[in-house]
């Protein structure tokens, strides 16, 4: 939205394309409404400059050179670009654990999502488990609408977080942020080296057992294991990605000239580093580099703390262990662990299991076995995203639909 | 208060404010979304268009994204028994 705004301002056309029913992404899903909220702002100075956007609509195909396929519900676009920025945002890293493919156990943001969709939580008992600042900022929010926070299970030590406190002092805003959510949270019992290695329940979640022995009844577990960039969208367009980020130089620009990247998918980092990222791709992608060089020294200042992140949130080894020979890994296509176990490579699970080939295409999985088994994920394929039979049929003979720059993505 | 509407889930009639996205009206009705192909029951797992696990038929439109898609008044959901 950032990007896509500060192009606009800049006297570009400019479409903003984005899968969520509204504008917002994840972090201000249905916030845009409320005339107070930040995001409230951002789609204030959207409408102002007329940003054309298509909601709830997604990318699945690159047919040609500055060309994009996408679709929503009922119709399918082609969009063409001479700049394209991409913030295709994060998900969340799901790892598996015996029971955790029984309904109502979601992910942290994935519980959040729901809830900020309708779900009624008040009264309902929830534990929070995982790992990264998203469980903690998750509990505090639940609690505030009435959810009833049984424990939040952090699977990093003690002492990662206590270092990730101390990197939080040169960060005041994200330090008055976390203070804020502690106060949120009196109460609610905190467990660092803590993770869940059993959710048990019959047609659904009834407990969750914690890697201390402890039984917990509960109704709702939001575990997820911090974020992974989404770069699916980034593979297909060719830009080059490395240790799972989107490559970008200093002005958001990927190794594709006419693609530009900003936000979580060239590194996880929150919401303000996002913003100010898409404020200096939407300015660079303007031709404006000299604006969009103000704004570098904040996100240098910004990136300490992705790299804080990194650190303090480490995956650790007993992780590996807590997946069951008969717990599924790929939900798609219901591969269990020791299927995919024997197997020394994504591609080869692929082939031999169809780990990996449902629906989501991996995207579950693929972080899970990275992580599991140290697989290196494979190259990315049109249709990015499973589309409608008559959408890609249309792509065959299509109408005509320009678009002078073209934003791609969540935020 | 929101405004409501009503949609069907298995011909079961769910009464929702607006707003409220197909995935939360299949939550409410107690039902999962789907089975998945060796029969287990699933219902949402990342609330944000990714993990296909709550995807129904909504209007006779079979894999749609429940997560992703607002209630309208009269819709016909159905999912997997």
């Amino acid at each position: 939205m950032a990007a896509a705004v500060c192009a606009a301002e800049c006297g570009l056309r400019v479409g903003l394309v984005d899968d969520n029913p509204s504008l917002g992404g994840q972090i201000w899903r249905g916030e845009t409404t409320k005339c107070t909220s930040e995001a409230a702002g951002w789609l204030e100075r959207s409408l102002r400059v007329q940003v054309e956007a298509l909601c709830g609509t997604r990318v699945f195909h690159l047919p040609a050179p500055g060309t994009l396929l996408a679709e929503s519900e009922n119709e399918v676009y082609e969009l063409s670009f001479q700049k394209l920025v991409l913030a295709t945002g994060a998900r969340e890293r799901f790892l598996p654990f015996p029971g955790w493919t029984l309904p109502n156990v979601m992910g942290a943001g994935g519980l959040q999502a729901l809830v900020k969709s309708g779900l009624p939580i008040a009264g309902k008992r929830v534990l929070v488990a995982g790992t990264g600042p998203l469980l903690v900022a998750v509990a505090a929010w639940l609690r505030q609408q009435g959810a009833n926070v049984l424990a939040i299970c952090e699977q990093a030590r003690w002492i990662s977080l206590a270092r990730f406190g101390l990197a939080l002092v040169q960060q005041p805003q994200k330090l008055s942020q976390a203070l804020s959510l502690r106060g949120q949270l009196a109460g609610v019992r905190f467990l660092a080296s803590c993770w869940p290695t059993e959710a048990q329940g019959s047609a659904k979640l009834e407990a969750v057992v914690l890697s201390r022995g402890e039984r917990v009844a509960c109704d709702y577990l939001a575990c997820g294991f911090h974020l992974v960039p989404n770069t699916e969208l980034a593979q297909l367009l060719g830009c080059q990605i490395r240790g799972g980020c989107v490559q970008v130089d200093e002005f958001q620009q990927t190794s594709c000239p006419e693609v530009f990247c900003a936000g979580e998918p060239t590194g996880i980092g929150g919401v303000e580093l996002s913003l100010v990222e898409g404020k200096i791709a939407g300015l660079a992608a303007a031709g404006r580099r000299q604006d969009a060089v103000r704004h570098f020294k904040q996100r240098k200042k910004l990136q300490g703390f992705a790299k804080a992140l990194d650190r303090a949130f480490a995956l650790r080894q007993e992780l590996r262990t807590v997946a069951l020979p008969e717990t599924i890994v790929c939900r798609c296509e219901d591969v269990p662990y020791d299927r995919l176990a024997a197997h020394q490579s994504w591609r080869v699970a692929k082939l031999q299991t169809r780990c990996g080939m449902g629906p989501c295409q991996g995207r579950i999985c693929g972080p899970a076995t990275e992580f599991l088994f140290h697989w290196e994920p494979d190259s990315v394929r049109p249709p990015v995203f499973p589309a409608q039979l008559e959408h890609l049929a249309w792509a065959a003979c299509p109408s005509q639909s320009e678009c002078g720059a073209g934003v791609g993505g969540e935020s | 208060m929101a405004e409501t509407i009503v949609v069907t889930v298995n011909r079961k009639p769910i009464v929702v404010p607006s707003g409220t996205t197909v995935a939360v009206a299949v939550v409410l009705a107690e039902s999962q979304c789907r089975r998945s192909v060796t029969g287990e029951l699933r219902g949402p797992l990342c609330g944000m268009g990714i993990c296909f696990e709550c995807r129904v038929t909504v209007d006779g439109r079979p894999h749609r994204r429940s997560c992703q898609i607002p209630c309208r008044a009269g819709m016909e959901v159905s999912v997997d028994d």
